[in-house]
């Protein structure tokens, strides 16, 4: 019991940082109907800003935070305007070969200016170094840290999307672009601020990752950014609450398959589970059957 | 008001508008008729900036206005609503009408004309918590006429208001856009119920394959013969 309870935990926390990457593919997704597979890449730069804010200029935890979202959402907006705006009337194909460019572009950039080693983030001191014990289960404050500040995140970005102005045109882009237009709303730079947006989440995730895991290196988007993609695809995609829960249960799912099952299966698993949904129900947990309009 | 001058279009290699020239005068009802593929909806997108064209100008009140931006049109004072409604399903009757005040900054004055609005189309108001997609056709329609009111528009546009709609709707419909006329607000009104769309017309334009054949005012288009016979059934 207490064993499950513990994998619990460390399924929440995974799942927190899924989460928070899935809500890039998925709002990116919802708006232009583009599988950003560069947004795990911003993730990984998220992960090394923050690193070399705490390592080299001895910044604290919640500073490099930010200034890792902030770099992150200009790449996304930059990446965006470069790469994918000047095909917004292309094929979805040429976009789609275009974001697998642009993610080998990242990785690759990044391993000439960073070497591939893998770095580790400096160690937690203080309160972030503590552990709570709770019986035999133990929950570290990195892992408290981390799951709150995916919740907040999460509630300001709920907040954003459902009651501001940019919000409303965000979602009024999604569903319609023409009409969007008609109603006076700059698509261009909503879409751009989507992309923004969704990058500062993988920013943020990326330093969480580098908190709670320690190690990272140019290639350490891959995995993740498919797995937070299949967390996307589970709960809708283009459906921003989906995005959440399908986070949370591919994370609490590959650590039970690693806790109780063996290790080595948890990918697959996971991978598994992406079949199963576009076999069984392809529009996932939270998505309606929408017939394709001809 | 609106002038538009020489328009070309194409989508790739068709030429969809050869050489389209209309006005619209400043309280009139103007109405586009003609079949199905004449570049009447294409006119419309081509005058509120969805699509550019290759050729010509657009004037709004003297002013160029080929290049601009769709929302620069909007600022201008010029509503669209669009054929097939294109509502926001998934968002509530409230907040589609909210997103036809997008550029507006008055909020008092956007209340009252949600007031407006609610006043022309009471079932709106009934329902302005409900998503959108859950809405009646006709119901779409008023929402898609209300929302383009709430940008104050000078000039509306209505791309075939009366299409998929019951007969009795249609007729309604009619005397909301003569209604809306009579309040002050100038409309280019595009349909394929030529009959009843001529009726209510100051003056009138019939397409054909992507050019004005014909133009002259509402009840002259109803008299002339070849328009009997190609578009009024008799």
């Amino acid at each position: 019991m207490e064993g499950l309870l513990q994998q619990i935990v460390n399924g929440i926390t995974l799942g927190s940082i899924y989460a928070l990457m899935a809500l890039g593919y998925t709002m990116v997704y919802g708006i232009i109907r583009l599988i950003n597979f560069a947004h795990a890449d911003i993730y990984m730069i998220g992960a090394y800003v923050g690193y070399y804010c705490m390592s080299f200029f001895g910044l604290g935890f919640l500073p490099s935070l930010i200034i890792a979202m902030f770099i992150c959402t200009l790449l996304g907006i930059i990446i965006e305007k470069i790469a994918y705006r000047p095909l917004r009337n292309a094929t979805r194909i040429s976009v789609l070969i275009t974001a697998i460019g642009v993610s080998l572009f990242l990785e690759y950039g990044t391993m000439f200016f960073v070497t591939a080693n893998v770095r580790t983030y400096p160690e937690m001191t203080g309160l972030l170094a503590r552990t709570i014990k709770m019986g035999n289960i133990v929950i570290s404050m990195q892992q408290i840290l981390l799951v709150s500040i995916t919740i907040v995140l999460m509630i300001l970005l709920q907040f954003i999307v459902k009651t501001t102005r940019i919000g409303k045109a965000m979602r009024a882009v999604s569903m319609d672009k023409d009409a969007a237009e008609l109603m006076g709303i700059n698509v261009d730079s909503t879409i751009s601020f989507t992309f923004g947006l969704g990058s500062a989440l993988a920013g943020a995730a990326g330093v969480l990752v580098g908190v709670y895991y320690n190690s990272i290196n140019p290639l350490m988007g891959m995995v993740p950014g498919l797995k937070a993609f299949i967390a996307a695809v589970f709960g809708g995609i283009g459906i921003i609450p989906g995005a959440m829960i399908g986070g949370y249960f591919i994370g609490a799912v590959e650590v039970l398959v690693a806790g109780y099952g063996n290790s080595m299966y948890r990918d697959a698993v996971v991978f598994g589970i992406l079949i199963l949904v576009l076999i069984v129900k392809p529009s996932g947990l939270l998505g309606k059957n929408t017939r394709e309009k001809v | 008001m609106l002038e538009i001058n020489n328009i070309d279009v194409h989508y790739g290699v068709i030429h969809a508008l050869k050489g389209v020239s209309l006005k619209v005068n400043e309280g009139e009802i103007v109405v586009l008729i003609g079949a199905n593929g004449a570049g009447k909806t294409t006119t419309l997108r081509t005058i509120s900036g969805l699509k550019m064209p290759t050729g010509g100008t657009v004037l709004l009140n003297g002013a160029d206005i080929t290049n601009m931006s769709a929302q620069q049109r909007v600022k201008m004072g010029l509503s669209h609503v669009p054929e097939g409604r294109r509502i926001f399903a998934g968002l509530t009757v409230l907040e589609n009408l909210e997103l036809g005040a997008y550029l507006r900054r008055d909020k008092h004055e956007i209340s009252k004309d949600l007031d407006m609005v609610y006043q022309r189309f009471p079932i709106l108001r009934e329902r302005r918590r409900q998503m959108a997609g859950t809405l009646s056709g006709g119901e779409q329609q008023m929402l898609a006429i209300g929302r383009a009111l709430m940008s104050r528009p000078n000039i509306l546009f209505l791309d075939e208001p009366s299409m998929g709609l019951a007969p009795l709707l249609v007729q309604e419909i009619f005397n909301i856009i003569q209604d809306i006329n009579k309040a002050g607000t100038t409309v280019l009104l595009v349909e394929q119920n030529a009959n009843m769309a001529l009726q209510i017309a100051d003056r009138a334009y019939v397409m054909e394959t992507g050019s004005i054949v014909i133009s002259g005012t509402g009840s002259e288009l109803m008299k002339s013969d070849d328009i009997k016979k190609a578009y009024l059934g008799g």
